[in-house]
């Protein structure tokens, strides 16, 4: 259950927002409400990750503070769905790094520095640490193949696990309907497209206008983040099935696509860090911003630390930046189910629940139109 | 630097006036009386616009001519209209959305939503505080200034019909060559309302800015402009008497009445509820409780019609029986049951309920008679909202010429003194009410003013 405070104020700002209507044409968050006339904690689950955090409504509404009515829906459904990653979280006991995402991360990826620097130490020696290898296997000399995938393979069941339990949850207490493949289809065209970010046409925030900044800065992380996914898939599949030792070289599918990758995703992730940055402080949730923050950063890191890898892979460096980027990788994958790395999986399915709610063509009213 | 152009306000007739001054190459000065959070006037609670158009628009189907918008318009004002300014108003209209969308006005999409598309209105994307923000966006940067808490108090005299520039409150002076005065109407003073209602002012809701307290229209007769427009007259409509005095906007107005009775302070019914459709009718019920006793009423439902009607900001007051609703209202109790009691057992029995037409569904002998939608309200729980009249504004108003110049006690134009928007509607507009109209009044006119303003500047 999501806090009860939340659900009464979502139910008051909703009650104001059904009885005006003016943002129907920004996104499905206003559609989507105004049936509803009380709010259960999936209705809340639900709302908030079908919000995209454009933030069109508070530009546009009338009743942003000062105005007694206090309405701001863009904080509300944010500081929501910083709760329902919480909520929905598994195992629980591990939700509790969302509370300080910033400082998890970072100590994450340090105690994993730690514990990898000591591992490549004992298994290679020191001067091998601190010598430039080159040539096939290059990166095996620090770290046996069967160490990195297992290591590789146990973040990522984990991680999988994890975030699958949490979107099984999700779906059972917002009822979405999961089978219905015509919703599954229009909702994985609405993702894809980021159709929610266009704002009805006036585009997302971006220093309190308007603008497609943040749909194209979001579009190069995500992008970014399947050529990373398909660059190691291709290595996987030219070492395993055609025998060829990494390193790669240069104009080979796994580096290019890594740096094609790795390039996108640490423009994106700075891009939208910037873009965060500048606009409007107030209708956002500090819970949420610093999930957001954390996130980015992380992948920025990783990001960075694969790019330099790349770079000076040949040289004496090569062996501690495999541990930074060994240990940032690690951070990543064991904060994913417990920090912004899951909105895609809510928001995906509250998009499922939209499409089939408004499949059929709802009754048309009238008498809004009159001051 | 002087500037060629003062405008005074904030909403969509001073916006408006200000991007076509500064097209027309003026240097323009904008003087907004909100603080920058509560810029733009009723505009920020409006939705739509009027707009004449003889094919399909992308946001409006089918036609809607200017002879037929002119019928519209003799229908609600009874004929008292300024026939030239109204033929300006409606013609030029046909041009208003190609330049508004060029300011950066997107339209509402068609088929989202539960807004059906009017033949008649256009309506915004994200509403009037979303056109607010993009017509300061687009001003701004094609550089108009804009000052916030800059209070106009009065115009200064350069001469015979002359204007040489405006005094702020705190008695700052600043020179313009010529003034567009666009800051609204009045009705947020409430001491000016009492001038013509007495202390019934004092119990009216203010639905829209608590800045429009026609301080720049005072200054206009203080200068001399020829007053236009019934001084009692205002558009109003039933709200929730829990509604904030000030700015409340369009979520406190009550669309339960066709669907059951409303009853004064003596637990009365005053008028036919069911009259007319609602979209026709609902303009006339901030009038109507005006003028009961106490500028009070309660509008009563029950079960049977809950949801039928677009829902206001808080929810309706609820009870088990006639008698608690009359409590939880603040009426008497037998007074109520019995209005109740006499109005269910004068239904003619037999007619089938139908909320989108004129039903027929109807009371026999009563007096006021309810002639459509007459359903006896038996069915629990019974619910209720207190009304107040809430005042949307008001028709008071300057006159004007065709280019937007005001006139004089005299009769004769201002030499660069210039109004448009509310200040100035009710020249076309004297009284009732076309949804979307005061937009369409103060865009063509906004504009008129703008450029002339600019052309006597420049000249």
């Amino acid at each position: 259950m999501l806090e009860l405070d939340l659900i009464a104020e979502t139910e008051r700002q909703f009650g104001i927002c059904n009885a005006c209507r003016y943002c129907e044409g920004f996104c499905a968050v206003f559609p989507a409400a105004e049936g509803r006339t009380a709010f259960g904690g999936g209705d809340v689950a639900y709302l908030a990750n079908l919000c995209h955090d454009c933030r069109m409504c508070f530009d546009a509404c009338p009743f942003t503070p000062p105005h007694e009515y206090a309405v701001n829906i863009p904080a509300l459904l944010a500081a929501a769905r910083a709760q329902t990653y919480e909520r929905y979280a598994w195992p629980r006991a591990l939700a509790r790094l969302l509370r300080v995402p910033g400082a998890s991360s970072a100590t994450i990826a340090a105690v994993a520095f730690a514990v990898l620097l000591v591992l490549a130490i004992a298994s290679s020696g020191a001067a091998a640490f601190l010598a430039p290898h080159t040539g096939p296997g290059a990166f095996y000399r620090i770290f046996s193949f069967g160490a990195l995938l297992s290591g590789a393979l146990l973040f990522s069941a984990f991680g999988i696990v994890a975030i699958v339990a949490g979107a099984m949850s999700f779906a059972r207490d917002t009822g979405v309907p999961v089978r219905s493949a015509g919703a599954l289809a229009r909702a994985a065209h609405e993702a894809l497209a980021l159709v929610y970010l266009r704002g009805g046409g006036a585009g997302c925030y971006d220093a309190h206008r308007g603008s497609s900044s943040r749909r194209v800065l979001h579009g190069f992380v995500f992008w970014g983040f399947l050529a990373a996914f398909a660059s190691t898939t291709a290595a996987a599949v030219e070492q395993d099935l055609l025998g060829i030792i990494p390193p790669f070289p240069l104009l080979s599918v796994p580096v290019v696509l890594g740096v094609l990758g790795g390039v996108a995703i640490l423009a994106g992730a700075v891009g939208l860090i910037a873009l965060k940055r500048r606009s409007d402080s107030e209708p956002v949730s500090h819970r949420m911003i610093v999930l957001d923050y954390a996130f980015l950063a992380v992948l920025a890191l990783v990001a960075l630390s694969g790019l330099l890898l790349l770079a000076l892979r040949t040289t004496a460096a090569m062996p501690a930046l495999l541990v930074a980027h060994l240990a940032l990788l690690v951070a990543l994958y064991a904060t994913a189910p417990y920090g912004k790395f899951v909105h895609f999986v809510y928001r995906y399915l509250s998009l499922v629940k939209h499409a089939a709610e408004s499949a059929p063509a709802r009754a048309a009213s009238t008498g809004g139109s009159h001051l | 630097m002087v500037p060629d152009v003062i405008v005074v306000g904030g909403g969509n007739a001073a916006l408006t006036a200000a991007i076509s001054a500064r097209r027309a190459g003026a240097e323009v000065l904008l003087l907004e009386r909100a603080p920058e959070r509560m810029r733009g006037g009723n505009t920020r609670h409006t939705r739509d616009i009027r707009i004449a158009h003889d094919a399909p628009l992308d946001a409006a189907p089918g036609a809607y001519a200017v002879d037929e918008f002119f019928e519209d318009l003799l229908r609600v004002t009874g004929g008292e209209t300024d026939r030239a300014l109204a033929e300006i108003a409606l013609r030029e209209s046909a041009g208003v959305p190609a330049w508004m969308e060029a300011q950066g006005v997107r339209w509402q999409p068609a088929l989202t939503g539960t807004l059906h598309l009017s033949r008649t209105n256009l309506f915004f994307l994200g509403g009037g505080k979303h056109v607010v923000n993009t017509y300061y966006d687009t001003a701004i940067r094609l550089g108009v200034r804009v000052r916030y808490d800059a209070t106009v108090t009065a115009l200064l005299a350069g001469g015979d019909r002359v204007v040489e520039g405006v005094m702020l409150d705190g008695g700052e002076r600043i020179a313009g060559r010529a003034v567009v005065v666009a800051a609204g109407g009045f009705e947020a003073n409430v001491g000016w309302l009492g001038e013509y209602w007495g202390e019934a002012a004092e119990r009216f809701v203010i639905r829209g800015t608590p800045y429009n307290t026609g301080l720049a229209l005072r200054a206009l007769y203080d200068a001399g402009a020829k007053r236009v427009g019934d001084p009692r007259g205002f558009h109003s409509t039933a709200c929730d008497a829990r509604a904030p005095r000030f700015d409340g906007g369009i979520v406190t107005r009550i669309d339960s009445i066709p669907f059951g009775i409303v009853v004064n302070a003596s637990g009365k019914r005053f008028y036919d509820e069911g009259e007319e459709l609602w979209p026709k009718r609902y303009a006339i019920w901030g009038k109507l409780i005006a003028e009961q006793p106490g500028q009070t009423a309660a509008a009563i439902f029950d079960a049977q019609v809950a949801g039928r009607f677009i829902p206001s900001a808080f929810p309706p007051l609820r009870a088990d029986s006639i008698g608690e609703l009359a409590t939880l209202l603040e009426l008497d109790a037998a007074a109520v049951t019995a209005t109740v009691a006499e109005y269910n057992a004068a239904i003619v029995p037999g007619g089938t309920f139908d909320p989108a037409v004129l039903d027929g569904c109807a009371t026999r002998g009563l007096v006021p008679p309810k002639s459509h939608w007459a359903l006896p309200i038996d069915t629990p729980p019974l619910f209720g909202y207190r009304l107040r009249a809430g005042i949307t504004f008001t028709y008071l108003g300057v006159e004007v010429g065709t280019d937007a110049r005001v006139v004089d006690e005299g009769g004769t134009p201002f030499e660069n003194l210039y109004a448009a928007g509310e200040c100035m509607a009710g020249n076309i507009l004297s009284r009732g009410y076309l949804a979307g109209f005061g937009l369409t009044i103060g865009t063509v006119f906004g504009r008129i003013a703008g450029r002339n303003a600019a052309r006597h500047a420049r000249a």
